[in-house]
Order: structure tokens, then C-alpha cells, then sequence
């Protein structure tokens, strides 16, 4: 199915909570309303016709002239052979949406990188803690605005040039 | 008393007590295999069959209650230094340390990463430093062989030459 | 103490602990680090721990400019170092359409089929030493010793090799290389046969294999298992066939896929022979691109300030791990806005909590060694 066919479905199904269906770029996208997820995501899976069984990839991208943290969703499916893509906004400085870990049981790893670099909170999750930092770090790198902190346990994270200055 | 001088069979050599110490412990360095990243797929090379560590006596080990060289190779972050300092502190005296690669040496590449630690010299004392991205397998045996090199400049017995820091606090 | 005597005369006394695996280890999947409940034989659970190779790579693709971050890409996944090149640069051509010399095309397939090579040796290799075979390992990183040989000539590099460049690849084929490939390739053919004689036959080699740690089709897409994995469960999908891109639609190959001829569907014995036979199928892509190599330029002008249009797009390429895809976006300057790396071997480990319960403390490693997990993929 195409992706215009694929919005068109959903449109019928959540109207109103599906809008801005972008057709004319390399990845055609549409976006998503953050309450209603977990509902869209269980129709795109269990539909007969749209079938995704897989959820190829759940990421977040910091837009801090927008005030917005977007979530992106890709999913594929092997039997149907066709793919989507769809984004969810939310807002930079309390982002919070439902977990998709009951429709897709990969997303438990995925949430929780994404809670780990950009501090988002997803309300359900079975176990929501860091994964990939160690448990005592502060902040959240992959924010536009992170700033690294001078030092982790004792260990200072500068390191003085090893050239200080060429001597000509 | 006659002069020893020319006198003793050939089946008889002699040297001093430091020097036979030493080159029994230069030719049989075992270095616990401490690999991290990149660095640790050439560190199996270099004792794999082409450029074999294994005939300067220097096996992997698994453990560092039976290895005297650790080789970190590899990139070193924040979440693993805590690690690396306490298997530092289980190895037995004397032990030595090989920083291989750009990242265990300095950061490397990653100087710009917010998780990683720049340089294992912050973490524990470093002996010989072997530069590349990563080293090739002879490069990492010059830097094994000037280990040799260092332990066999080490003195014991002979009481003007101060014993290294290790050895005097036991 | 005396309580312990008394139950010694009754029954088998045993107590439950908590013990971590790692993060340094004698197998080479990296610096992983499990906590394992156990009685000392069954394990009641397994809970993976990572991120002690987190090295912020997706950060860093922020900070420096497009070409620059090429070698970058070699060490999100160190061991298939040619495909990540090959995917990022994909996703830059994509979104600046730039084309690709077709020369260019064919040398990328032969630099990254001898990558598929130089991965599955090492996975195979490391998995049967893990198992306790250490003559198949050597023997392994010999034939590994001469892929490294050719990739020096072709590229300057054995292990990290930023040879795929935006617009082509970075250095020419030279005839003299070619024919050496060819030689290794006659050279190659029949170590896989004595590989299998080895390892792959072996009565105990089996035992500890067939059977052990089964994935079911559900479970292989309800965890996004990619790759050999997802292959070894019955499913028949590989991106080079399904999603083509470069030359692949123009190259005769099979895909494998587990049958259960020794064991069931779906087990560990299943995963490694989609291995080894995948060893078999690159040497044909290999031997047929060599005949195929069109003369013309290796690379296609590609401006220095490499600025590409404000847009993003998800490529995705069939790693020896899996399926690899680069989402990227780019905001019309000189750096990306935000590149995100998605591998195989991350999901793969999210399933490990749920089918390491009951099992044995060996089967453990019988699982890791199978579903060829590599710390750098799963932390980047």
C-alpha cells in the first residue's frame, strides 16, 4: 500500500487524531496525537490490511527553537511489504506519552534509551531506568542544550592539550 | 686464590642474581585480556598464528589474580573506569600496564564524547603508550618488547639502586 | 552452621545468588555484563546490563561535518566496519542526490561482501571457543589475517577502514588486487569445508547446539530480531533481496534459512549453519562482481562543504548482524541535525531476559554466542 492509501485508512479510523500528511519528501511522514498512541498503534498492527508486525525503530529528536521533543515511529511489514512512518509532538519541558510496549515487546529497550538521553517519561513502562549511562549521571546528553559536566566520580573530564605550544 | 678467568667448563654460565630474575619474568608476561573495543580485535590478532604473541611467553589470561601486564585496549568510559581500577588493584605486584590505541591513550577520536574517559592514565599508572587506530600487531609487539626492556633495568637485591614503588611498599 | 549440617542429611542443600558476568570476560562479544540469579546451575534470570561502551557517537554526529563523520561509522560496528560506511553514505546521497558511480557500485559489494566474510569468521570462530574449541578459532583468524592483507591493499586499513565515501569509494580496485581476491577466494572455498569437518559435525558441538534457546517466528518480530537471527527462525528475508539497493538485484545468490535439519526451527544450531552457509553465498557475489567490475571513476564529484538540502530519510542495509539502519536529518548546514543508528544486535539483547529463564549456565552462553551480539552496536 502506498503511504497516502495507509493515511487515508487511518484518517477514516482516528479522524482528528491523525493530521499533516507529507507526501512530496523522500520519507512521507504524518503526525500523530500523543493521547490517542497506543490505540493507533494497536489498529496499525492488527489490522488485515496494514499488518506491521514489526516496529523497526522508535527515536526522538530535540527541537528546542520549537519548544518540541518529537518522537518517530518507523514500522515495516514483512507480509504486506510496506512501510511507515509517523511522528508524535511533546512539549520540551514535560514530555510524557503511553507505552507501546504491549503492542510491540522491543520497544521496552527502545523507551528506554530514549528516557535515558532525552528524558522523556512513558507512562506504563514495566521498568523505566537507565540503560545505556551509568545510574548516577545527571542530565540528558542528546538535548540541544546539554552541558558536560567538569567531572564523573573523581575523574576529571578535560584533558589538557598534550602540544602546549610549538616553540619556533 | 686463583683467578676465575678462563677457568670454568663450558657447561657453567654466570650472571647476576637481578639479571636472571628479571629475564625469567621479561619472557613470560601474562597479560590478562582487557579488551574493550576495536583495539581488542587486533590484540587477538597479534596472538593469533601471523604475528604470534605466544613465542615471547606472553599467553592471554582470563583472570588478573594470575596476570603480571594488562593491555587496556580499547576505548575507556565513565561507566567502565570504576571497573578497570578495581581489576587494576586485584592483579599481583609487579604489574605493568600497556595503554593500546589513540582512545586508551588520550580519548582518541571520541575527545568529543561526553561519556568517555580521556585517557586510562586518569585512571591507573600506564607503562608503555601504543599509538594507532588501532595498532597493528607489530606495533603492539614493540610495545611488549619495550616492557621487556623496563623489566629487565629493574634492580632487586643490589641495595644502591632503589627498588620500584610497588615492591618497596610490600 | 549446625543448621547446615542437618540439612545436608535430608536433601541436596543449595542456596540462590546473584552473580554478575562481566564486563570483562574471556569471549569476545565486548564488554557486556550480565546479573545472573542462579542456584549455581539453573538460572531462574538473566538481566543484560550495557552501555559500558558508550561512546556517544550519535552525539558526536552533531558536532562534526558530514564527510568527517565517516569514520565515526567504522566504530559503531567495528567488526562490519564497510555496511555502516556504506549506510551513512547512502543516507547522505539520498537526501542530496548525489549520484554513484557504478564502479564505484561494484567496488563497495566486493569491499563489503569480504567485510560479510571477515565478520562471520570472527563469529563463528569466537562462538565455537566460547563452546571451548579453540582450534577452529585459529584457524579462523588465519583466513582472517589474509582478508585483513587485501583490505590493506584496497583501502590502507585493516580493522576500521573509512573507505566508502559519499558519492563512490575512496580508492580504486587495482587489477593486481582483483586477481588476489580471485585467489583467495580458491583458497577459501574448501576451509569452509574443513571448517564444517571441524566444528560444524562435531558429535558434542551439536549436542551442546540443537535444541537449545528455540525462537519462535512470533517472538523473532515481536522482538525486531534482524539478520541470521531472523533467518534462523524460518523467516526468508534479507534487504539485499526485499528492499534492494546498490547492484544487488543484478547478482544471482540464495538467501539461507534455518530448516531444523538438526533440531528444531529456531535454535542455536539453526542460527550458525544461516552463518556459515552466508560464508559460501558472499564468495559467489564475490567471484561474480569481479567478472562484472566496469571501468570508469571510482567516486563522483562531490563538492568539500558538503551542504545537503534540509530534509531526513531512514536507509537500511543487510549487515552480517542484521539489518542496519541510519535515520538521518539534516538541517541544510554543514553538520547533520541528528543521525540515530538503529542495529540489530541492540534488539537482539532485549530478548535475552525472557529466554534465558530456566535454562542452564552454559546454555547462557550458547544463546549470546548465537545470536552474535557485539557490544559496539548495542552501546554505539
Amino acid at each position: 500500500m502506498e503511504p497516502a492509501e495507509i493515511f487515508s485508512r487511518l484518517e477514516k479510523q482516528f479522524s482528528g487524531k491523525v493530521s499533516d500528511f507529507k507526501g512530496d519528501v523522500p520519507e512521507p511522514y504524518f503526525l500523530a496525537e500523543s493521547e490517542a498512541i497506543v490505540e493507533i498503534c494497536r489498529f496499525l498492527r492488527d489490522d488485515a490490511d496494514l499488518k506491521f508486525e514489526v516496529l523497526s525503530d522508535q527515536t526522538a529528536v530535540d527541537w528546542p527553537k520549537e519548544e518540541k521533543i518529537q518522537l518517530v515511529y518507523h514500522l515495516y511489514s514483512y507480509t504486506c511489504r510496506h512501510q511507515t512512518v509517523f511522528k508524535v509532538n511533546l512539549p520540551r519541558d514535560n514530555p510524557k506519552i503511553g507505552t507501546v510496549e504491549d503492542i510491540w515487546k522491543v520497544a521496552n529497550w527502545f523507551e528506554r534509551e530514549i528516557f535515558d538521553l532525552f528524558g522523556v517519561i512513558f507512562e506504563g513502562h514495566s521498568d523505566l531506568r537507565r540503560i545505556l549511562l551509568p545510574e548516577d549521571w545527571e542530565g540528558f546528553p542528546l538535548r540541544k542544550d546539554y552541558i558536560e559536566q567538569e567531572e564523573y566520580d573523581g575523574i576529571s573530564t578535560q584533558r589538557a592539550p598534550l602540544v602546549e605550544k610549538l616553540l619556533r | 686464590m686463583k683467578p676465575l678467568i678462563n677457568s670454568l667448563p663450558e657447561t657453567v654460565f654466570t650472571t647476576k642474581v637481578d639479571d636472571l630474575l628479571n629475564w625469567g619474568r621479561a619472557s613470560s608476561q601474562w597479560y590478562m585480556l582487557f579488551g574493550l573495543a576495536c583495539c581488542a580485535i587486533e590484540l587477538m590478532q597479534t596472538g593469533g598464528p601471523r604475528a604470534d604473541l605466544d613465542r615471547f611467553g606472553a599467553v592471554p589470561r582470563a583472570t588478573p589474580r594470575q596476570s603480571d601486564l594488562m593491555i587496556v585496549a580499547g576505548t575507556l568510559t565513565y561507566k567502565m573506569a570504576k571497573r578497570t581500577k578495581l581489576l587494576y588493584d586485584q592483579m599481583p605486584d609487579p604489574k605493568y600496564v600497556i595503554s593500546m590505541g589513540s582512545c586508551s591513550n588520550c580519548g582518541g577520536l571520541f575527545q568529543l564524547a561526553y561519556s568517555v574517559c580521556k585517557g586510562v592514565d586518569k585512571i591507573v599508572p600506564v607503562d608503555v603508550y601504543v599509538p594507532g587506530c588501532p595498532p597493528r600487531p607489530e606495533a603492539l609487539t614493540e610495545g611488549l618488547l619495550r616492557i621487556q626492556d623496563k623489566m629487565m633495568r629493574e634492580r632487586w637485591l643490589v641495595k644502591s639502586n632503589p627498588p620500584t614503588e610497588a615492591a618497596a611498599g610490600a | 552452621m549446625n543448621d547446615i549440617v542437618q540439612e545436608q542429611d535430608t536433601g541436596f542443600y543449595t542456596e540462590d545468588m546473584t552473580i554478575s558476568v562481566g564486563p570483562q570476560h574471556p569471549s569476545t562479544h565486548g564488554v557486556l555484563r550480565f546479573v545472573v540469579k542462579t542456584d549455581g546451575e539453573v538460572i531462574g534470570e538473566a538481566i543484560p546490563d550495557v552501555g559500558y561502551l558508550h561512546r556517544s557517537i550519535e552525539k558526536i554526529g552533531e558536532k562534526v561535518t558530514w564527510h568527517g563523520y565517516v569514520p565515526y561509522t567504522d566504530r559503531a560496528d567495528y567488526l562490519a566496519a564497510m555496511f555502516a560506511n556504506q549506510v551513512f553514505c547512502m543516507a547522505a546521497e539520498k537526501l542530496s542526490g548525489t549520484p554513484v558511480t557504478r564502479r564505484g557500485e561494484f567496488c563497495r559489494v566486493i569491499a563489503c561482501e569480504l567485510n560479510r566474510l571477515a565478520s562471520h569468521l570472527i563469529s563463528v570462530g569466537t562462538f565455537g571457543q566460547d563452546i571451548g574449541a579453540m582450534t577452529p578459532f585459529v584457524h579462523a583468524l588465519r583466513e582472517r589475517e589474509t582478508i585483513n592483507n587485501l583490505m590493506e591493499e584496497i583501502c590502507g586499513a585493516r580493522l576500521t577502514y573509512n573507505y566508502i565515501r559519499i558519492g563512490g569509494v575512496g580508492y580504486d580496485i587495482l587489477p593486481e588486487t582483483c586477481a588476489r581476491i580471485a585467489a583467495f577466494l580458491d583458497h577459501f572455498e574448501p576451509i569452509v569445508e574443513e571448517f564444517n569437518r571441524l566444528l560444524s559435525e562435531n558429535k558434542i558441538f551439536i549436542e551442546r547446539l540443537a535444541g537449545v534457546s528455540v525462537i519462535s517466528k512470533e517472538d523473532a518480530l515481536q522482538y525486531n530480531l534482524v539478520g541470521p537471527n531472523l533467518r534462523g527462525s524460518g523467516l526468508k528475508w534479507d534487504i539485499r533481496r526485499d528492499i534492494p539497493y546498490s547492484v544487488y538485484p543484478e547478482l544471482e545468490f540464495e538467501i539461507p534459512v534455518g530448516t531444523g535439519h538438526i533440531g528444531t526451527v529456531g535454535d542455536s544450531f539453526d542460527r550458525y549453519w544461516v552463518r556459515i552457509r552466508e560464508l559460501q553465498e558472499s564468495c559467489k557475489i564475490i567471484r561474480q562482481c569481479l567478472k562484472m567490475l566496469p571501468a570508469g571513476p571510482a567516486i563522483s564529484k562531490v563538492p568539500r562543504k558538503f551542504k545537503p538540502p534540509a530534509g531526513e530519510c531512514y536507509v537500511r542495509v543487510e549487515a552480517p548482524r542484521g539489518d542496519m539502519g541510519f535515520y538521518v536529518i539534516s538541517d541544510g548546514s554543514e553538520y547533520p541535525y541528528r543521525v540515530r543508528i538503529r542495529t540489530g544486535s541492540y534488539t537482539a539483547m532485549s530478548i535475552i531476559d525472557k529466554l534465558s529463564k530456566g535454562i542452564m549456565l552454559a546454555d547462557l552462553i550458547v544463546l549470546i554466542g548465537s545470536l552474535d551480539v557485539d557490544a559496539p552496536e548495542i552501546d554505539r
